[in-house]
């Protein structure tokens, strides 16, 4: 955010701070360990607001649950920043001080009056207009988001019509106030981080940069591309007009998280050379000619990780890896070597000194300095910097340093994957508490609240349907079709069905979702698919 | 689907606030919004009185009561559950229509119920506070009120289960006439017969002095706890009015369920407005306006009355805002026990008004500092807060100067037994075990030994018979009065089977939560049942997890559960002599 690719607030401030917003986020299953960090603070009063399609476990925490249209978070968000400006309750003097557009802001969200805004989203008004007034009137505020938003084909804009929501009140940079976007894994934030992004470089320098790349050239000994790489669903396009035709797969299973998973193993399968490189034997492996057997990137390596909170932590090698796995940075240097570059075998920490040279924000952090403090905050520019526990505190200098933060005008724009008269029910996917993204590593431990994938309805689609629990649907989306077990659930509404990816080998829900992706952030439509559901065996 | 009787019964605790979740607040929203959260949370105390009150519509909480107090209330069926098989009045399986619960505690002896049909099932129970009648029964019937039956004869369960029960004799009651001088002459139903003997002329001149002056009053009497630990009560008032909170609480602890015991439930049954009045006063004097009256579920004529005072004086301005013309509001709230006897300890007797299991807290913090609702607390047995109108109306100082030290004011004592006038008897300080029985009119046959305190009590020998009931005498003894329950036996006695019923007890009640106690009161009971058969190393058991029990548990109940069983060693009433 503003330049920064990070959430802007520590854990720990969800625990301190007056309010939280779950916005597209369910936390208490999908970020359990985050959610830890939300229970305290609610016990310790503050508020928690969910805005989630379904009523989900988080929303049964919640002092208010905001049961919106998948897809209508702009509507929302823009309707919430309309009411605060039309009652009054904006922080003038921040907005002032520390950002630019907000008349254009002001003119963009003019029309979502809240009436129009419960049209478009089916939230009651008054629902909207308390949401609005609360997180204006809280004296601190965490809006935490994570995939119900950003998995959307305009997930980005999605994003920045919560931004415009935290510079409209000067809920950002205080400790308390702050905007949490909350990573799936322990280390995703970690991997940006890193420059694994198409088109930036460690430490969020851009690729374009010719300054900053000829830096990066000069440690590096080599020449780097000058120009953006792809992203995972350009890869796939690539692939699908033979330009992409070999690929090299490090600890990802797209085979089955990619949507519209039909397409995506054809074009893997139809790649001149795929090399997988992995702990499992994942689907994606089977299709490999060359599989790379890795190291587990905890207890068997040494290395860092990075959490949502921009906390660089020490992982050290406990124990040797089974067989013949060996540790990621092993096999890609003795893969160099095969290809002519002879990179000796550096130790993680080694590397981890290269990177500090180059970005800025990781200078101070040495092992030694990890181990002692138990992990850094970056940015953290040299070894007497103890880290930032929240960013763009400068918003609150006066006069400001650095460039002031801009608000973003965004227009609400439906799914692409319209409702009609034979895909009348929207599915939403998403993930359940004990599993984790398509089960590769938790599928093999069991679980008492595991039952497999199902075609979760309401009752009264249920009902409408004829269909019970336990009897087999057929789900039916206009790009293929899954067969699954019907289970009701009244946390759903009418016409709102939930299925997860985390049995793919059951149920292939992936071959249902939209590969339709965003343009800005390459992340594909996951939670938006128009379906129709039919009996798919008489009942047993 | 949950039936019409048990949602009215469930809806008439909880009220109709649009909180919460389930098909009512799904239909009223259209499915697209729902509030809960702090509020819903607000309502977990309601929870113990909703099962209970569904319960009573159902003859058991049934999976869907459960179910439907998780959407009411959003606390998960698991966790209700939990709750409820925590309290044994509540029961989670089918019941029959009529449950007669017998006494068969140490005071109390076999009883003939008659015949009875195959509706009715026959429970043994711990002491149900009639000790003093030789017998005492439960006696629900669905649909019904419960009534107790004492003593216990064919007829009288008869009539009981056709809910017609008869009137329970009072209990003998003797000795000085200072806080018992109102039992047995004043109408406990009516707060105009109250007021003619005297009643709320001690609130009244508490509003006139004010609440330093109150609890300087308390302070001088030296009053102490009555409940059993005896904790100087000025210095209770004190703590709580200092804090600067803005919210307290005053509670009066009526879960009297010390076997042998039965002072407060005749309290509560004789004389329920002057525990109103205390409570009241208690509040004044702290800055409290809220307060609970928490009554043992096994005492419905207890919870009767005193529910029935409360009613009365909020008719009369006595309670609510603004009583007697001042800026002083305050307002009580009975509550009905589950059947556990560990909600007596204070910090679990707040779990349970909270909704939760009643699992006693780690101390510190006190109940002055952290208690119900995290709120500082005063907590007083009913005992204690009886004597708080006469100290108002006499002064602390005459008060104190009725006892000898730090043992001041008169003290009730539930004598029952091999005694000839079992009864409720207050005997001055510093009255002797030896008076305190000739009281009750002296032993029957030959004294053996007295249980004093009930089975967390001791066993106290002939030679005893001259010790002065007083807190410093026995403190420096390492004993106490404990809740001032004295049972008789005399040669006749079977010892045996009162110390056995003593450990069963103590297995029954501890609540599970540490280990010193949960593990330690059934190895105790198993290593006394192997040690009665005759296995004479067990004593080495029992003594080790007495030191373990005594010494680590959480609470009260553990660190007394081995005291009976190692007095009853020491003077050679079990395995012969020491």
């Amino acid at each position: 955010m503003f330049g920064a690719g990070g959430g802007t607030s520590s854990y720990k401030e969800a625990e301190e701070t007056d309010l939280i917003i779950l916005w597209g986020s369910n936390a208490r299953d999908a970020h359990p360990i985050f959610f830890h960090h939300i229970l305290r603070g609610v016990r310790s009063g503050a508020k928690l607001i969910v805005v989630d399609p379904r009523r989900s476990s988080s929303a049964e925490f919640a002092d208010l649950w905001l049961g919106i249209d998948v897809g209508s978070d702009i509507a929302l968000a823009n309707a919430v920043g309309r009411e605060i400006i039309a009652a009054g309750l904006i922080d003038s003097e921040f907005i002032g001080r520390a950002t630019v557009g907000f008349d254009a802001y002001r003119e963009a969200v003019d029309g979502w009056t809240l009436q129009r805004a419960e049209k478009v989203t089916g939230v009651p008004a008054a629902a909207i207009q308390e949401l609005a007034h609360t997180y204006a009137q809280a004296p601190t505020a965490q809006l935490c988001w994570t995939l119900g938003i950003t998995e959307h084909h305009n997930g980005t804009d999605n994003v920045f019509s919560l931004i415009n929501l935290s510079l409209l009140t000067g809920h950002i940079g205080r400790w308390g106030s702050g905007l949490v976007p909350v990573r799936g894994q322990n280390n995703v934030q970690g991997g940006g981080d890193m420059g694994a992004l198409p088109n930036k470089l460690p430490g969020f320098k851009n690729v374009t940069d010719d300054v900053e790349r000829a830096r990066f050239e000069a440690v590096y000994g080599t020449t780097l591309p000058a120009e953006n790489g792809w992203h995972i669903s350009q890869m796939f396009d690539a692939m699908e007009r033979g330009e992409l035709r070999s690929v090299y797969v490090i600890g990802e299973n797209p085979a089955q998280s990619e949507a519209d998973a039909t397409r995506t193993r054809r074009l893997l399968g139809g790649l001149d050379h795929l090399v997988v490189q992995d702990m499992f034997l994942t689907k994606t492996a089977q299709l490999a000619d060359v599989v790379l057997p890795a190291a587990a990137g905890w207890a068997e390596t040494d290395g860092t990780f990075t959490s949502s909170e921009r906390r660089i932590q020490l992982v050290r090698k406990a124990v040797e890896p089974p067989g013949e796995a060996r540790d990621d940075l092993v096999i890609i240097s003795d893969l160099a070597a095969h290809l002519g570059h002879d990179w000796g075998h550096p130790t993680a920490e080694e590397l981890w000194d290269e990177l500090r040279s180059l970005s800025a924000i990781h200078a101070g952090m040495s092992y030694q300095r990890l181990a002692d403090h138990g992990g850094l905050q970056w940015p953290c520019f040299d070894e007497s910097d103890p880290g930032a526990p929240f960013l763009h505190g400068r918003l609150w200098e006066d006069p400001i340093s650095g460039p002031p933060a801009p608000f973003t005008p965004v227009e609400w724009v439906p799914p692409i994957d319209e409702l009609d008269d034979e895909y009348p029910i929207r599915l939403t996917t998403g993930r359940r508490l004990d599993s984790f993204n398509t089960g590769v590593q938790s599928g093999r431990f069991s679980s008492p609240k595991r039952w497999g994938e199902s075609l979760d309805l309401s009752p009264e689609d249920a009902v409408a349907y004829g269909l019970a629990d336990g009897d087999v649907a057929r789900v039916v989306s206009r790009r293929g079709s899954v067969e699954a077990p019907v289970r009701t659930d009244r946390n759903l509404r009418p016409g709102l069905a939930f299925m997860t990816f985390h049995f793919p080998d059951q149920v292939d829900t992936n071959l249902l979702t939209k590969d339709a992706w965003d343009p800005k952030s390459g992340t594909s439509e996951y939670k938006a698919t128009a379906i129709r559901v039919e009996r798919a065996e008489e009942p047993r | 689907m949950i039936s019409r009787v048990e949602k009215a019964a469930i809806d008439h605790v909880l009220g109709s606030e649009p909180i919460g979740w389930g098909e009512v607040a799904r239909a009223a929203t259209g499915g697209r919004t729902a509030r809960g959260g702090a509020a819903l949370r607000a309502r977990r105390h309601l929870l113990l009185p909703a099962l209970q009150a569904a319960q009573e519509a159902a003859g058991w909480v049934t999976p869907e009561a459960l179910d439907y107090l998780g959407d009411r209330l959003g606390v998960a069926s698991a966790d209700s559950f939990g709750v409820a098989t925590f309290y044994d009045l509540l029961r989670t399986t089918p019941g029959p229509r009529v449950t007669v619960r017998v006494c068969d505690d140490i005071a109390c002896s076999g009883a003939s119920l008659g015949e009875l049909g195959d509706d009715v099932a026959v429970e043994p129970v711990s002491c149900l506070g009639h000790c003093a009648h030789g017998s005492a029964a439960l006696v629900h019937v669905l649909g019904l009120p419960d009534t107790v039956v004492a003593p216990v004869t064919p007829e009288g369960i008869r009539l009981a289960i056709e809910g017609h029960p008869a009137q329970i004799e009072p209990n003998e009651t003797g000795g000085a006439r200072d806080l018992l001088a109102r039992v047995g002459s004043v109408d406990p139903t009516s707060l105009a017969d109250y007021l003619r003997h005297g009643g709320y002329a001690a609130l009244e001149k508490a509003l006139a002095i004010g609440p330093a002056a109150v609890i300087g009053e308390v302070e001088l009497s030296l009053l102490r706890g009555r409940g059993g630990a005896s904790f100087p009560t000025g210095r209770k008032w004190s703590a709580v009015s200092r804090s600067n909170a803005d919210t307290k609480y005053v509670i009066c602890n009526g879960d009297e369920s010390e076997p042998g015991t039965f002072k407060d439930r005749v309290v509560l049954e004789g004389d329920p407005f002057a525990v109103v009045e205390a409570l009241t006063i208690a509040a004044f004097a702290v800055g409290a306006e809220k307060g609970f009256i928490y009554v043992r579920g096994e005492y419905p004529l207890a919870l009767r009355r005193v529910g029935g005072a409360v009613v009365a004086a909020r008719g009369a301005g006595l309670l609510g805002r603004s009583i007697m013309g001042s800026d002083f509001s305050f307002d009580i709230e009975v509550r009905k026990g589950g059947g556990a006897y560990i909600c007596g300890e204070e910090t679990a007797l707040f779990n349970s008004v909270e909704g939760f299991r009643g699992e006693p807290r780690s101390k510190p913090p006190f109940p002055t500092d952290v208690g119900l609702f995290g709120a500082p607390t005063v907590i007083n047995n009913v005992e204690t807060l009886a004597n708080i109108p006469s100290i108002l109306l006499g002064g602390g100082k005459a008060f104190a100067a009725l006892g000898r030290d730090g043992s001041t004011g008169t003290k009730l004592f539930s004598v029952s037994g091999r005694v000839r006038e079992p009864g409720l008897y207050e005997a001055p300080c510093c009255a002797s075990l030896g008076d305190v029985i000739d009281l009750a009119g002296g032993p029957i046959g030959t004294f053996r030994t007295a249980l004093v305190g009930g089975a967390a009590g001791v066993f106290m020998g002939p030679d005893r018979l001259a010790d002065t009931m007083s807190f410093e005498h026995l403190a420096a003894l390492g004993e106490s009065y404990g809740s001032g329950a004295i049972v008789v036996f005399d040669e006749t006695s079977d010892m045996v089977a009162v110390v056995r019923r003593i450990a069963e007890f103590f297995r029954h009640e501890s609540c599970g939560q540490c280990v010193p106690c949960r593990v330690g009161t059934e190895v105790q009971q198993e290593a006394l049942e192997r040690f009665l058969d005759g296995d004479a190393t067990q004593r080495g058991i029992l003594e080790d997890v007495d030191r373990v029990m005594t010494d680590a548990s959480i609470c009260g109940l553990g660190r007394t559960a081995a005291s009976a069983i190692r007095s009853a060693l020491r003077l050679g009433l079990i395995g012969g002599a020491p």
